[in-house]
């Protein structure tokens, strides 16, 4: 390889610092947050201006609280049982709706293909959508926060180029052999795209983490409430923690620390799980930007 | 439903030539035959059918309320007709022009400032020497995207609170201490920020695959010709990704109007509805919190429509410019 000349050294120096930068002020209010969980809730209350390095003092005071109150449970439920029961539901119709319209032989696949894309365009608004899940009498359910995005039109477009990846040939042997539609979806297709199948799951149940929108349309009962709605109050809206359940009236200086604990704990299972899974992820970019 | 059946009219023209080349007898798309061959396929897309009729389309048909005056207790058809009187008071209301304002304002910014960050971004990292310096700004700059809009807006709320972090480091500078997000001049550029921050690496993620697939002896053989490595950024990474660059800020320009409330509705008060109040925002305040139906499904159309609209006149225009498009 040739010589760097004197330029070209200095803008990879340049280069390097500028993304530690980078790297630091993305971190940095990630890791502000995890500081203050961690520390005296009297001494932070004195601090919260302070540029933090480190905790201040350290403490698992409000993290006692957090876990001793029933509130966080309740939600950190309720979000599990709509990831793992949405994602579920998701995944057995994004599979089966991808392969049906990777098939050729069906006459309807062009119809149906653009009937499904036209509503990543065109939508009757928040409104209609709102008025029909309340009247199906879906409110306070935690089904308004699965059924209606039981499909995601983005997802299914991935998982069908997947299919379409598939060799033609694979199925021919298979039906020559007897197998119906079910069987040759299950035992040889599904087989044949488990990655994009991870990379769906993966974003499925992110999502379902994550969203807070239709749980805030739909869940007016506390006791229903996923994790995000339970942060929402804590620290958009600014209610004190004793408010959303989480401490007593003695406890009132634990009011800051508690909501950075909060978010701590119930961000954790996604942070943990990143790093191992971000390959997966990224996978899921380059094949969506295939077929948007 | 009657778009259904133009759909329906649309797809067994186009369907037909292709049906020609296959050796079958009839040359008219035939749904009981076509039924009758694949009856498994069709039963494996029935529940997946149903979701995309009752959960996308039956909102289209509902969103008829917009020409009536709907009461929950009489329904959808038994509603009176009104014809276009939610639009007229909306067009002619004192919000239309602040509301159509705050959103251009909010997307431009969020286009002009956000689009070129992960590109730049993308482009930095391809030119690390070292790959695992490379991951470990890749790994730290995606996280963001993964972390929960609640929790994103609930960190901009504190941080930006009189004695939050944020706001104290820039008293340093001269901005007065105040609670940031109480001042209409600030919602934008928070919103912003915080959205370049919290997106420009999972953005980059495309930029760098494109890069990628560069091939690298363009860059040797410019070596050879005595480019420096600024001349390789210019003559070959940036034409490299240009059509993923044009591609995707087509995208966004097709989006410039169909802004989502839910970002806003975390972050703004009342205080600032001046700046902060978009279409979407709008809607969701006098419909879900309102109950104002009719009215509000009537904007909410509106803003469908414009939406729609914007979509396919920028999608065929850039077909007609640069031969690429969506579809």
């Amino acid at each position: 390889m040739r010589k760097m000349t004197k330029g070209e050294k200095i803008f990879n120096v340049f280069n390097v610092l500028i993304l530690l930068a980078l790297v630091l002020v993305t971190l940095y209010p990630v890791l502000y947050v995890i500081f203050v969980s961690f520390s005296e809730p009297m001494k932070f209350m004195k601090n919260t201006e302070s540029f933090l390095l480190g905790p201040v003092g350290f403490s698992l005071k409000s993290y006692e609280f957090v876990f001793k109150y029933g509130t966080i449970w309740s939600g950190y439920l309720n979000t599990i049982f709509v990831v793992v029961v949405g994602t579920s539901i998701n995944m057995v119709l994004t599979i089966g709706a991808a392969y049906v319209l990777s098939r050729r032989q069906l006459g309807a696949r062009k119809f149906l293909t653009v009937a499904i894309l036209f509503t990543r365009y065109f939508s009757g608004g928040l409104i209609p959508s709102f008025l029909i899940v309340r009247n199906i009498g879906l409110m306070n359910s935690l089904w308004a926060l699965i059924l209606p995005v039981a499909v995601n039109t983005f997802n299914l477009v991935i998982m069908r180029t997947a299919f379409d990846g598939v060799p033609e040939s694979m199925e021919e042997s298979a039906k020559l052999d007897g197998a119906n539609q079910l069987t040759i979806l299950v035992k040889i297709m599904v087989p044949l795209v488990i990655p994009t199948i991870a990379v769906l799951i993966l974003y499925y149940g992110v999502y379902h983490w994550n969203s807070w929108f239709n749980a805030h349309l739909y869940i007016r009962k506390r006791n229903k409430y996923p994790l995000q709605l339970i942060l929402r109050e804590l620290i958009i809206q600014n209610s004190s923690a004793n408010d959303v359940g989480l401490s007593s009236d003695d406890d009132a200086f634990l009011s800051e620390t508690i909501k950075y604990s909060t978010i701590v704990i119930s961000t954790i299972p996604i942070l943990l799980l990143y790093p191992f899974l971000q390959k997966y992820f990224v996978k899921g970019v380059m094949v969506g930007a295939v077929k948007g | 439903m009657a778009q259904k059946e133009d759909f329906e009219q649309s797809i067994t023209q186009t369907a037909e030539p292709k049906k020609k080349k296959s050796d079958r007898k009839s040359d008219r798309f035939s749904l009981a035959l076509d039924f009758r061959r694949n009856t498994e396929l069709y039963f494996i897309f029935i529940p997946v059918l149903l979701y995309y009729l009752f959960f996308h389309y039956f909102p289209m048909y509902g969103a008829v309320i917009a020409f009536k005056d709907f009461a929950p207790s009489r329904g959808i058809a038994g509603s009176q007709w009104v014809g276009f009187k939610h639009f007229i008071s909306f067009f002619s209301s004192y919000y239309f022009w602040p509301l159509i304002r705050n959103t251009l304002v909010l997307s431009i910014s969020n286009l002009v400032f956000g689009f070129p960050a992960p590109v730049i971004l993308a482009i930095l990292i391809n030119e690390l020497r070292s790959k695992s310096y490379a991951r470990v700004v890749q790994t730290a700059t995606y996280l963001p995207h993964f972390i929960s809009l609640v929790v994103i807006c609930g960190m901009i709320v504190q941080f930006t609170r009189d004695n939050g972090w944020i706001t104290h480091l820039l008293t340093l500078f001269g901005m007065p201490r105040q609670t940031m997000l109480n001042n209409k001049d600030l919602f934008v550029p928070i919103y912003v920020i915080s959205g370049i921050w919290q997106e420009s690496g999972w953005g980059s993620i495309i930029y760098l695959a494109a890069l990628a697939g560069i091939d690298q002896d363009l860059y040797e053989a410019a070596e050879i010709d005595g480019a420096n490595q600024f001349q390789k950024i210019l003559h070959i990474s940036l034409p490299g990704i240009l059509p993923t660059i044009v591609i995707l800020f087509i995208m966004r320009v097709g989006r410039i109007m169909s802004m989502g409330a839910e970002k806003v509705i975390l972050i703004y008060n009342a205080a600032i509805y001046d700046t902060a109040d978009i279409i979407s925002s709008y809607v969701y305040r006098r419909g879900i919190i309102g109950t104002d139906w009719s009215f509000s499904t009537a904007v909410g159309l509106f803003n469908s429509l414009v939406n729609f609209i914007l979509v396919i006149s920028v999608n065929t225009l850039s077909r007609r410019l640069t031969e690429m498009s969506l579809w």
